[in-house]
């Protein structure tokens, strides 16, 4: 769609073009990665891998967050899953109070509460989830409810200048504060077990195969949009102010700028992503668990994120899928070699490519085809997606 | 209260501090070894915990190795198993801040990268290579018994050894710190890099001594953590978040602080899991936590401004 705007030479439309694409490479980049996740996935998977490609995906939103408020405005969250739990639990606790209708849940002692209250002696349901009877209310937490927390977590330590590791530890903490929320707190939140048995969205049943299909589409275009989104926020002054800040911190501030506010709102939008894709990971797997958003899988985020490259969109997108993929394969064929090669991964990529699958492509693969575009010269488009497929397959 | 005596609520009252001192102790040592490795060099060991396990899984095996040949020997093992895992955990540390720390000093927050896939792969290791069941180490009779200081007051002797082992090493980390030779290498190397190998101080050699020590020292705790606990390849997921917030909540690079946050985190966590169940405590314990660093964002004692 953007592409018509961009073709259509009007001066809004252009200027929209520059925002989100900056130039011809941008929007290349970006219909490739349409192209992959709208086309080649779907057509070349079943609907179990598609499904699971789906989850990766999910798990691509925080790291999309993870790059805005890492990669470009320098400030490391180990809490990540503190936000995609948000999300996630809000988008459980709708399907679970639609899956516990009084004619299906009829046997237990309290027909008509989720069925983990009725075995922890809750009888009715408590008052913080009567707002997840109404879907629109709920899509609504989904996103208000992370941003709050992230605000509270963020105004006064980025105030009181704290950042770097420090506030990385805190968010890890913070994580980890909510873990055991939810093991502690059974009855209200389904405890380890997490919320299970998901069945219906206003009663479409989202365990067929079709129902994946659809949401993993769903996922994959919200996916897009953030991405667009997230491209937006960086083309403008505010995303300048922000890698400023990231490389200059000093500088920035002597300049008149307010830097703590530009740092929560990023940290906000972060949250807010990692949210998105927490509901729709609740949608696609059907069940909800604090062991999925614990300090561990928090980590991992920040490790898709590292893979993909920091400071690339994309690259985020590619490190969650390219991670998870290797992970599943892995851990199916050698279970006990998986963690050896995956911990070592990690180190070489710190060691050497710190800048990720992303500094691949800008460190190699741009000079090849650049000069390969000269050479030829006639048709330069058609040459840049293949190069960067084998970018992506790395 | 009319049913106690004067003599019981004295007695039950020095028995629970002491149960709280213990429990300082236990928190002053899962941050003593990061006390040097962040507080002073800068660098985040994500993989600190795994050093602690691999302190335990040292004093298990030889306690073990023990028990099977030389069942003579069974009462005094103890006294060799604490420098044998200071000596295995200063080892690992020493050939992985070699090969690994030494490249990225300059780039502090991709440690702590770095060291997580680390811990991951020292957990493989562990349960690879020593096995994926828990494991505990066999005491000696002496110190499961405890010391009765009155009628009623009963101490438990490990505890005492606890406390000792505590102000041992604090102490002597204090003395190293400042006194001999390497602690002001050290010191000099994390505040001016540059300028003291400039002086003609091997800077590399300091830091893998640096770094080895603090991975010892983390080994004797976690040697002395198998006396309460058993240990598990994942266990040190266990202690990495309390780790951290124990040196942060102390301030960087202070002892007192460390001891101090140590005191105060043992004393809210006793009084938290007194009134509630152990998840909800831990949950209070991370807010509580967190409104005081709102309060002060350095830590309760930091003696320089970092940024």
């Amino acid at each position: 769609m953007n592409n018509t705007t961009s073709q259509e030479n009007s001066s809004i439309g252009k200027l929209l073009y520059e925002r989100l694409f900056k130039n011809k490479e941008g929007l290349i980049a970006f219909v490739i990665l349409a192209v992959v996740i709208l086309i080649i996935l779907p057509s070349s998977l079943s609907a179990f891998r598609l499904n699971l490609a789906g989850k990766y995906l999910c798990y691509a939103f925080a790291a999309v967050g993870l790059v805005m408020c890492w990669g470009n405005a320098g400030i490391l969250c180990l809490g990540q899953g503190l936000f995609f739990g948000a999300g996630g639990y809000c988008m459980a606790m709708f399907l679970k109070l639609e899956a516990s209708d009084p004619e299906s849940t009829a046997i237990q002692s309290t027909p008509g509460i989720p069925d983990f209250m009725d075995w922890n002696q809750v009888t009715e349901i408590p008052w913080f989830w009567h707002p997840f009877k109404s879907l629109p209310l709920t899509i609504a937490l989904i996103i208000v409810l992370p941003a709050v927390l992230a605000f509270i977590l963020s105004v006064f330590y980025f105030k009181g200048r704290v950042s770097g590791v420090v506030f990385a530890i805190l968010t890890q903490s913070m994580v980890a504060c909510l873990w055991y929320f939810i093991v502690g707190n059974q009855g209200y939140f389904g405890g380890i077990n997490g919320i299970t048995d998901l069945k219906t969205l206003l009663g479409w049943d989202i365990r067929t195969e079709s129902a994946h299909y659809i949401l993993y589409y769903l996922c994959s275009i919200l996916l897009l949009l953030c991405i667009l989104a997230s491209r937006y926020i960086l083309s403008t002054r505010l995303g300048r102010v922000l890698i400023a800040q990231r490389d200059k911190e000093m500088r920035v501030r002597f300049s008149g700028y307010n830097i703590t506010s530009f740092r929560i709102f990023i940290f906000c939008f972060a949250a807010v992503i990692s949210a998105i894709g927490g509901a729709m990971f609740t949608l696609q797997v059907g069940f909800m668990s604090p062991n999925l958003i614990g300090v561990v899988p928090s980590i991992d985020m920040v490790i898709f994120t590292a893979v993909g490259g920091r400071e690339s969109l994309f690259g985020a997108v590619y490190g969650a899928l390219a991670v998870n993929a290797a992970k599943t394969a892995f851990s199916e064929a050698y279970a006990a070699q998986w963690l050896f090669f995956y911990g070592a991964t990690f180190i070489v990529i710190v060691l050497y490519l710190p800048k990720g699958l992303a500094g691949i492509y800008q460190d190699h693969i741009k000079k090849l085809v650049s000069k390969f575009a000269q050479r030829t010269n006639s048709d330069e488009i058609p040459n840049l997606p293949v190069e960067k497929e084998e970018n992506s397959a790395k | 209260m009319d049913d106690y005596t004067y003599e019981e609520i004295y007695s039950i009252v020095v028995m629970q501090s002491f149960s709280g001192i213990s429990l300082m102790c236990i928190f002053i040592l899962m941050g003593l070894g990061l006390y040097i490795i962040f507080g002073q060099m800068g660098v985040i060991n994500m993989a600190h915990a795994e050093f602690l396990v691999l302190g335990s899984y040292t004093m298990c095996l030889f306690s073990k190795f023990v028990t099977e040949n030389f069942p003579a020997f069974t009462d005094y093992y103890i006294i060799f198993a604490i420098p044998l895992s200071f000596c295995v955990a200063f080892g690992v540390g020493y050939l992985i801040e070699w090969f690994l720390i030494s490249r990225l000093y300059h780039r502090p927050l991709d440690t702590l990268l770095a060291t997580w896939g680390l811990s991951l792969i020292m957990q493989q290791c562990f349960r690879s290579f020593i096995g994926a069941r828990e494991m505990s180490a066999d005491l000696p009779e002496w110190l499961l018994g405890s010391w009765a200081a009155s009628d009623i007051i009963d101490i438990p002797i490990s505890g005492l050894v606890l406390l000792l082992l505590t102000i041992c090493l604090t102490a002597g980390l204090a003395v190293y710190k400042s006194k001999t030779r390497m602690g002001l290498r050290m010191q000099a190397t994390t505040q001016n890099r540059e300028m003291t190998s400039a002086l003609g101080i091997n800077t590399k050699m300091t830091d893998r001594v640096t770094f080895g020590i603090a991975c010892g020292i983390s080994g004797i705790a976690g040697a002395f953590f198998t006396t309460m606990a058993s240990t598990s390849p994942s266990a040190g997921t266990n202690y990495i978040v309390d780790s951290f917030l124990v040196l942060v909540v102390g301030g960087l690079g202070s002892l007192v602080g460390l001891f101090v946050s140590g005191g105060f985190l043992a004393l809210l966590s006793s009084i938290l899991e007194f009134f509630m169940t152990g998840s909800i405590a831990k949950v209070w314990l991370y807010l509580i936590i967190f409104v005081v660093l709102m309060k002060f964002t350095r830590g309760l004692f930091s003696d320089k401004i970092r940024s």
